[in-house]
């Protein structure tokens, strides 16, 4: 579906016309990013995100996939195929810290992105299916930076993937045979770095495939945008292509910019010095840590430190799976018929405590497993679910939004005379 | 439905985080605060006076300190240290003619196959081979030093926080317990318990103070640098740190300048992006009242 007013292709040239018979891939291109998919003229630098995250996702396959040819998933050999990269192959050393910093990028775009959603309700009606597709990316990304971390073979590979794989051997009875059946054995090792290998190529795939259905899901109903306020008319619109390709075009260089200083300058300020040193069974790092993308979750993982009815160990697990998984609620939880935060003045309020929450939560997961960090991220850990399982779901029913505009062009040029489609600013319920 | 089972969810998750608070809270106030003294009398590394060449993002290698730091990796460290990730072909990026490389590595016995018994030898060193290790596996390497197996040097530098510092700090920062203060306060005071267990030596640069290396550069000239550069303690030290960035990060320099180049071409698209959308949008955008 799309506006009435969407322009239609119409192929130029006799070859466009027999391709456009046999194949519309053109066409498809054409209304998917192309002049013709409207899309709301108001739309700020918060919306520049999902392109940046296909890019993300493109770099990775494409400098992981150069990577891979030189790269042997090996335990006796993997760390020397590393270094191997890092100083024999041509230009080695870059694709290798643009690969490593580009799954840092990838997820500092996604949480932006994500919490984009979170302040303008991305996730109500009609655009529920969107969201849920992309909390499935959220978590095919995490699995895949995880297991991507571990092919270095260095200590935090190794260790990392024996704390991460011991998390499934807190389920009660079938708990350790699960880890050893992931792992491919009672500790990490070739067999285990083989599969991870496999899945960490594979993946990145599905994540794709997912992109697609997260993008035809959103082409659906059209973008959302700051106001909340759905598209009336034409005049609340504009098509994709020259308008946000040349935005985008404009976010992805300053995106570039950030991204080229840390890889060429400071290529290992997001990783750990451990990594550097060969995965040694028999020695344990003094601080075990994930990538910083983990810091979060990981924090919540660690803040159950009780056995209350069940052990502490498999509450954190809990706790930390639930964490991501109650984003699939969210569409559920939140009832109010605003979508946009600037509209929501209580709503906005939560909003900034749940981002001081995550900034702390973040935080406390890097640091040392060592007080006060544990008892901060205590508190951090029981607001996190407050915020989404209790808060939110009151403040959307108890709270009086602010006046919404009539439409998207009155919020931007300040009067609208031509609105056509309605009164459609409530969300389907 | 959904909102009355999610809340009830939240409030379990949220009030086992709270009992699990409240328990470290009554145990942080019920007992003392362990403190350690390799907590407390650890030092951060730093670098030599003035810091390294190579600092910062316009920061170059000293070539000739680069050659010092071989030297004296070669007559100290080696001893005990391998480093196992670099060639001999390599030192030409140190300033050594391809006929220097081949007559340095000739020196090295690299390990080898007799070509007519086919048991294992030793031979004299190519410039493709890997620089040899002192030990012929990691258990000779444990027997020969009290069980600590001496690290490999390659990536030493990359493998701790502000490496170059860290190795500088470490080889200068050998010192008497007995005498040690930070801060003003003497560890010997603060801790009357703290040992140096046998076979180890002190060091407040290392994580628990106490290191199974022995002090590697101890006298003036105990390496004679062939440029003539006066072969003090501190000098060897900060040598060998440069030398040991270099083994880690060989295209360190490399790296900066393809990021000057590659950050200069991104100023100037991401500016014509920036103008680019500036007048595609002229049209669109609402005049600003004056």
């Amino acid at each position: 579906m799309s506006f009435p007013w969407a322009k239609e292709y119409t192929p130029a040239s006799g070859f466009t016309k027999w391709i456009d018979e046999k194949l519309p891939l053109p066409r498809f291109v054409y209304n998917a990013v192309g002049a013709g998919y409207p899309v709301p003229r108001n739309l700020n630098y918060m919306w520049n995100f999902g392109v940046l995250a296909g890019f993300c996702l493109v770099l990775q396959i494409v400098t992981g996939v150069v990577l891979a040819m030189h790269y042997a998933a090996n335990a006796q050999v993997a760390f020397g195929t590393v270094e191997h990269i890092m100083r024999d192959v041509n230009w080695g050393w870059m694709l290798r810290y643009m690969h490593a910093n580009g799954a840092s990028f990838f997820f500092l775009v996604l949480y932006l992105h994500i919490f984009r959603g979170f302040f303008y309700s991305s996730y109500k009606a009609p655009r529920e299916m969107i969201w849920l597709l992309g909390v499935v990316i959220f978590l095919l990304c995490m699995a895949t930076a995880f297991m991507g971390y571990v092919l270095p073979w260095g200590q935090m590979s190794f260790w990392g993937a024996k704390v991460i794989t011991g998390l499934f051997s807190a389920i009660p009875l079938v708990g350790e045979p699960i880890q050893v059946w992931l792992l491919g054995g009672y500790a990490p090792d070739n067999a285990s770095l083989n599969r991870f290998f496999s899945l960490h190529f594979l993946l990145p795939f599905v994540i794709a495939g997912v992109v697609i259905l997260h993008i035809w899901a959103l082409h659906i109903p059209g973008s959302s945008n700051p106001t909340g306020v759905e598209v009336k008319s034409e005049s609340d619109t504009v098509p994709f292509h020259p308008y946000y390709t040349a935005k985008d075009g404009f976010g992805l260089g300053v995106f570039l910019i950030i991204y080229c200083v840390v890889v060429f300058f400071l290529p290992n300020m997001l990783g750990h010095p451990d990594n550097y040193i060969e995965a040694n069974p028999l020695s344990t790092p003094a601080h075990i840590v994930p990538e910083w993308y983990f810091y979060p979750f990981y924090a919540i993982l660690r803040a159950f430190t009780f056995d209350f009815i069940l052990e502490a160990k498999l509450w954190g697990v809990l706790a930390m799976f639930s964490s991501i998984l109650l984003w699939f609620l969210l569409p559920w939880l939140d009832r109010s018929p605003v979508r946009s935060g600037h509209y929501r003045p209580l709503f906005r309020i939560f909003f900034m405590i749940f981002v001081a929450d995550m900034a702390v939560l973040f935080y406390c997961g890097g640091a040392p497993a060592e007080e006060p960090y544990v008892m901060i991220s205590q508190i951090a850990t029981a607001y996190y679910f407050l915020h989404f399982l209790v808060i939110l779901p009151i403040v959307s029913s108890i709270e009086k939004p602010k006046p919404l505009p009539y439409s998207i062009t009155e919020a931007v040029l300040g009067s609208d005379k031509k609105a056509v489609l309605g009164e459609n600013t409530q969300p389907a319920t | 439905m959904i909102r009355i089972i999610a809340a009830l969810a939240g409030l379990v998750f949220a009030g086992v985080a709270l009992l699990a608070f409240f328990n470290g809270a009554y145990t942080a106030l019920t007992e003392e605060p362990q403190h350690s003294a390799d907590h407390e009398f650890h030092l951060e590394a730093h670098g030599p006076k003035g810091g390294f060449s190579f600092d910062g993002p316009t920061g170059n290698w000293d070539i000739a300190q680069l050659q010092r730091g071989l030297k004296v990796y070669s007559e100290v460290c080696s001893a005990c240290h391998s480093l196992k990730f670099v060639a001999f072909r390599d030192l030409e990026e140190l300033g050594y003619s391809e006929a220097q490389v081949k007559a340095f590595a000739a020196t090295k016995q690299v390990p080898g196959i007799d070509p007519n018994t086919g048991e294992a030898t030793t031979r004299p060193g190519e410039p493709t081979d890997y620089f040899p290790s002192p030990y012929p596996n990691a258990v000779a390497a444990a027997a020969a030093n009290n069980n600590a197996i001496p690290p490999d040097l390659s990536l030493m530098t990359k493998a701790r926080h502000h490496g170059s510092d860290y190795v500088y700090s470490l080889l200068t920062g050998f010192t008497d317990p007995a005498t040690f203060e930070k801060d003003g306060k003497r560890l010997m005071e603060e801790f009357p318990d703290f040992t140096t267990p046998d076979g180890l030596y002190f060091n407040p640069y290392f994580g628990n103070l106490n290191l199974a290396m022995s002090p590697p550069l101890v006298a003036e000239g105990q390496v004679t640098f062939d440029d003539g550069t006066k072969a003090t303690v501190p000098q060897m030290a900060e040598d060998v740190a440069a030398f040991l960035t270099w083994t880690a990060e060989p295209k360190l320099v490399e790296r900066r300048q393809t990021g000057w180049g590659v950050l200069v071409f991104l100023l100037f698209a991401t500016v014509l992006a920036y103008f680019a959308k500036k007048q595609i949008w002229a049209g669109v955008k609402p005049k600003k009242k004056a």
